[in-house]
């Protein structure tokens, strides 16, 4: 599936033969890339090619040896698999939940109202929201674990503003943990957008605004033009990043309860190892991995001209 | 023309306002939208902070009773905190060093040669950069336990370093293309070799390019969940981010203010890191090469 990276450069001479001895140049040059392409090859190409194989077998766990080859059956398997449609469900509203509304949308709007703001909150703000992206993943998902709990934070704010306190964890997992990817990954889209804002020239808002254009018009009409490449890649990258989820969520609820929260990365685990069918496990990843691929392939489609 | 009308309008009402005062109250309106959001992403955070020093932390946020340094204290021993910490910085040492090692020396044909096989290898990378590696840990797996490679140090750091490979490659080539190439070719006039450039000119000229290539890699493998987690078996072996998972689950009860010195301790050097490199390059370090949208 995934291309694998070119060998470590065949060496052909990459211009015209009036040079001496192009094809030992070409080779003494193309040496310093082979730690990287071997690198690249054995661990990175090479499992996506395994991946791809054992897709179409059906090993399993359990230490028998023999695997065969059973074509398409994991595959049709999956699609008639209620627990694999749930997760590919999921998985859809926990990516448009968490990155093409959440971090994307929230980011756009503090980057325009950090280009307000005063200086001294504009810092503070960036800085805790940039301080929720370094955070290590589990750690990250700790501390929102306590949020949701039934007696963690969340609660204990809805009780005092009045509001009915709620088992977030039970009766809205995929919300939880779509939340708690929103609080970890907004500061990215933030960084994309504030980076994006800058880049417009003052003369043409001001323009506008002498113009009589109101504050969502300009938005609308002359920000967003302007920054549409930006948005293109900021939200090509938060989906690719979202897909791949697994520690957050595995942290938080396990994928439970039930599988009510459990998206395709943690569906995969439980196949291959807590099912032992690592074949079937595979078929989801290589399934997950195409998904992935289309949608680089957009993102570099968007970047084409940066090459 | 209605939009101007409509302006006339507004300064008609309110002849007082001068344009310095509506951009008061538009900074004010930001300023109070901004306080929401940071009040709401900082709650998480100031649990974490305040648990860790409360004896009787819980799942809510308050103010401990009186502060206390009694978790830490708790957690600071050989099996709790260093032996994870020091197996963290290991992996992530060992997988940082080969991935800059690797990328600096592929990033430098790329950017000082033409070849037609440029832009293919760019691309390839560019495309392996937004890869979902989490997909392919079951086959990683396997594929380790058939090659003897799973549960060793060894093993995770290839894998941690392949995969971050790409990326720090397209970081790196960008970062030395803004290193002019005159500089190199007086050296080569002087009879150094590539490799001696490489060394001696261009990493030294684009030193913050490297110190973010490296600062990038490594809090991206500290705080990787994933592939220690698949890759290793043996509870000694453990980084950080898996052995953190111990607090939880095995233990019956959760001693929450531990976990929060904990997670303290081990979130602490990724945060100095990037502040480290932030301030160095202006915010946003690690988009450079990537979102250049």
């Amino acid at each position: 599936m995934a291309k694998t990276a070119p060998g470590p450069g065949a060496p052909r001479p990459a211009r015209p033969p009036s040079r001496r001895k192009p094809t030992g140049r070409a080779l003494s040059r193309a040496l310093p890339v082979s730690p990287a392409v071997v690198l690249l090859l054995l661990f990175l190409a090479g499992p996506i090619g395994y991946c791809a194989y054992i897709a179409f077998t059906d090993l399993q766990l359990t230490g028998q040896a023999e695997s065969s080859f059973v074509g398409f059956d994991n595959f049709r398997k999956a699609f008639g698999d209620e627990a694999f449609l749930n997760a590919v469900w999921l998985t859809l509203v926990f990516t448009v939940v968490s990155s093409l509304i959440g971090q994307n949308t929230i980011g756009l709007a503090l980057a325009s109202l950090m280009q307000r703001a005063s200086k001294p909150i504009r810092t503070i703000t960036g800085a805790i929201v940039i301080t929720a992206w370094v955070l290590p993943e589990v750690v990250a998902a700790f501390l929102l674990y306590a949020f949701f709990r039934r007696e963690g934070t969340l609660n204990a704010v809805l009780d005092f503003l009045h509001l009915p306190p709620q088992n977030w964890m039970y009766t809205l997992p995929i919300l939880a943990v779509s939340f708690a990817n929103v609080w970890r990954g907004t500061a990215f889209s933030m960084l994309v957008y504030s980076a994006a804002l800058n880049e417009i020239p003052k003369e043409i808002t001001e323009a506008a605004e002498v113009d009589g254009a109101g504050g969502w018009r300009r938005m609308w009409h002359i920000t967003l033009p302007m920054i549409r490449r930006s948005i293109g890649t900021n939200l090509m990258l938060n989906t690719l990043q979202t897909l791949s989820v697994f520690g957050l969520i595995w942290v938080m609820t396990r994928g439970g309860p039930g599988n009510r929260s459990q998206t395709l990365p943690l569906f995969m685990y439980e196949q291959a190892f807590q099912k032992s069918m690592i074949g079937y496990g595979t078929a989801v990843a290589l399934l997950l991995l195409v998904v992935g691929s289309l949608f680089s392939l957009v993102y570099m489609r968007l970047l084409r001209t940066e090459v | 023309m209605p939009a101007n009308t409509a302006s006339t309008a507004s300064t008609a009402k309110s002849p007082t306002r001068s344009p310095r005062s509506r951009r008061t109250a538009r900074r004010l309106a930001a300023d109070g939208g901004l306080l929401v959001v940071a009040a709401a992403f900082v709650l998480p955070l100031a649990w974490v902070i305040l648990s860790s020093l409360d004896t009787k932390a819980d799942l809510k946020v308050k103010v401990p009773d009186g502060l206390t340094l009694d978790n830490y204290d708790a957690v600071l021993t050989p099996e709790i905190t260093f032996t994870p910490l020091l197996n963290s910085l290991l992996l992530c040492g060992g997988g940082t060093l080969l991935t800059v090692v690797c990328a600096a020396l592929a990033a430098y044909p790329l950017s000082r040669f033409r070849s037609r096989l440029n832009r293919p290898f760019m691309l390839t990378i560019l495309f392996a950069t937004s890869l979902p590696i989490t997909a392919i840990m079951v086959p990683v797996y396997a594929l380790f336990v058939q090659v003897d490679l799973i549960d060793t140090m060894q093993g995770t750091i290839f894998f941690f370093a392949a995969s971050q490979l790409p990326f720090a490659i397209w970081l790196m080539k960008n970062f030395m293309d803004g290193v002019p190439k005159e500089l190199e070719e007086a050296a080569w006039t002087d009879g150094a070799s590539s490799f001696q450039s490489l060394l001696r000119i261009v990493l030294p000229l684009m030193g913050p390019g490297v110190a973010v290539v490296t600062v990038f890699s490594f809090v991206m493998m500290w705080g990787n969940f994933f592939v220690p987690f698949m890759l290793l078996l043996t509870p000694e072996q453990m980084p950080a981010s898996v052995s953190i998972n111990d607090f939880f689950g095995n233990k019956g009860t959760v001693i929450y203010g531990q976990l929060a010195a904990f997670s303290i301790i081990y979130s602490t050097p990724v945060i100095l890191l990037y502040v480290l490199i932030s301030r160095r390059l202006g915010g946003g370090f690690a988009l450079g090469g990537a979102v250049k949208g």
